[in-house]
């Protein structure tokens, strides 16, 4: 029963980290990668520890389990932050002077 | 049990791989630095992972240490882009900067 | 089965990391492929059952080693005035320098290879763990049987920050180590900068406390305290210390000094560096932990770099 509620959670875990690398690759700029990113791998890593949390040996393992996954989120929070703000103004559609011209004709354009 | 943990870190080492295209790309360092916080979170859960699957809990502090010096390549990296390494990537306008500086300290 | 899938997809994530880092042409990308370099042979050394080492290899190599090469590029380009040139060098160059790394692994496989078969030294250091004043068998070779390594590298440390210093203009010596960071009050960094530090102290110092027994030690706890350091002055909420600060100085020094003068001691309890096994308990402690100081310090220092000249402000 504890086996199986960890096999779920460490799988729901991976679904998103699948996700946010998915969106990562996938999205055409950097303001949209980094929204993909933020959530996913927190939430992620999250629903791993979750998993994780009731295989631990004692109260010591799992305060430190619940410190790592508060961590993880404090840091990426501040920094997705931070690199949003130095990132290239939104909408700018990177990828299009990267790659070939866009030819799929995908990226959102703002004024 | 102990395989399935390893199923899961294989995955997030996948994951992991398609990050390092990104770094790879680009185009931009804040895509790059991006890539590479995503990593350092799989590399936490796949830590977390071996963890569980050796049953050797001492492997969560090296988690632990990962966790806590993840933010300091990109602050550190965010101020480095700043034009004298300085300064607060939230002053953005002109005015700002120049109030900052002025001030007597 | 899993578990072979699971090494060989970290070997290629590794080589493939690898050879991003060294054949990049971006001098930033491969600062990046360097930082998830050094995550990735973390998770390596797990693998092997290394603890201790992937603990030093997260904390230096992930962490603090990419906010050093960071810093370093930024420098470069303000200095240069621009972004700095990679890759750029002459072809002979590069030969030269690929000739001899083959050269040294040709010689350090052959070294190697005609190794007699290893006994390990594992047997050893069980042995003589009851004697060594410490639970933890790496700490008892890092400091005890091998203290050696430790005392020099202590002092390597020391060696790379005077070299780093002697990169300072005449006029800025004396002055803050750095640039000096600025942020608004009630930023996400000056937050972020509040609150990191009080957790960054509890772990450096746990991971100090622990090494006696499990992983851990002054190298893993003093690299996870020069971090919150560094931290809180990016955060600008502190300044650098002057390079000329007496208490910086101090601390700069006390691990390599007290360790230094223990060995020396030690030529009374039989020969250099040995600690009498009936003190070696508490001694190993307080080595420990003179040499946390200097080592944060010295790694924090070795980050911030040379005084700049102020009246570039």
């Amino acid at each position: 029963m504890i086996d199986l509620f960890t096999i779920v959670m460490t799988a729901a875990g991976l679904i998103f980290f699948a996700a946010g690398t998915l969106g990562l690759i996938r999205f055409p700029d950097t303001h949209s990668r980094l929204h993909a990113l933020t959530k996913a791998d927190n939430l992620g890593l999250g629903l791993i520890a979750l998993g994780l949390a009731v295989q631990v040996p004692g109260p010591a393992d799992l305060f430190k389990l619940i410190l790592i996954w508060a961590l993880a989120i404090l840091a990426a929070g501040a920094t997705a932050q931070l690199v949003a703000r130095i990132a290239a103004p939104a909408g700018l559609g990177d990828d299009e002077k990267a790659q070939d011209g866009g030819s799929d004709g995908q990226e959102r354009r703002r004024p | 049990m102990s395989s399935w943990y390893l199923l899961v870190a294989t995955g997030l080492l996948l994951t992991i791989a398609g990050a390092l295209w990104r770094v790879w790309r680009g185009p931009e360092q804040a895509d790059r630095m991006m890539a590479a916080q995503l990593v350092g979170t799989g590399g936490v859960g796949v830590i977390l992972l071996l963890a569980a699957m050796s049953g050797d809990w001492a492997m969560l502090d090296v988690a632990l240490v990962l966790a806590l010096l993840a933010a300091l390549a990109a602050i550190a990296f965010v101020k480095s882009t700043r034009g004298e390494g300085e300064g607060d990537p939230e002053d953005d306008t002109p005015e700002d900067r120049a109030s900052e500086d002025g001030a007597p300290r | 089965m899993i578990a072979s899938i699971f090494d060989l997809t970290l070997c290629l994530v590794i080589l493939a990391a690898a050879g991003a880092a060294t054949l990049g042409r971006d001098a930033f990308m491969a600062v990046v492929f360097y930082i998830v370099y050094g995550i990735l042979i973390a998770m390596a050394w797990l693998r092997l059952g290394a603890i201790d080492v992937a603990l030093a290899e997260a904390a230096i190599g992930a962490g603090l080693t990419g906010v050093l090469l960071l810093a370093a590029l930024a420098r470069v380009a303000r200095k240069a005035g621009k972004e700095p040139a990679s890759a750029a060098s002459v072809p002979a160059t590069t030969i030269a320098t690929a000739l001899a790394a083959l050269v040294i692994t040709i010689g350090i496989a052959y070294a190697f290879l005609t190794l007699p078969e290893p006994q390990g030294l594992q047997g050893h250091v069980a042995e003589n763990l009851a004697a060594s004043g410490a639970e933890n068998p790496v700490t008892a070779v890092l400091l005890n049987f091998r203290g050696w390594d430790t005392l020099l590298e202590s002092i390597v440390l020391l060696a790379a920050l005077l070299g780093i210093w002697t990169l300072a203009q005449d006029e800025a010596w004396g002055g803050r180590a750095g640039l000096r960071h600025v942020t608004r009050p009630g930023s996400v960094l000056a937050q972020f900068g509040r609150i990191l530090p009080p957790i960054g102290l509890l772990v450096g110092v746990y991971l100090v406390w622990a090494g006696s027994k499990q992983p851990g030690g002054a190298f893993q706890g003093g690299t996870v305290l020069a971090a919150v350091w560094i931290v809180t002055i990016m955060a600008g909420l502190m300044q650098a210390p002057r390079v000329a600060d007496r208490a910086l100085r101090a601390a700069l020094v006390i691990g390599p000094v007290i360790f230094l003068a223990l060995a020396v001691a030690g030529i009374f309890a039989g020969a250099f560096l040995v600690l009498p096994p009936a003190h070696a308990g508490w001694l190993i402690l307080a080595v420990e932990a003179v040499l946390t100081l200097s080592i944060a310090a010295t790694l924090a220092m070795l980050v911030f770099g040379p005084p700049e000249p102020e009246e570039k402000r």
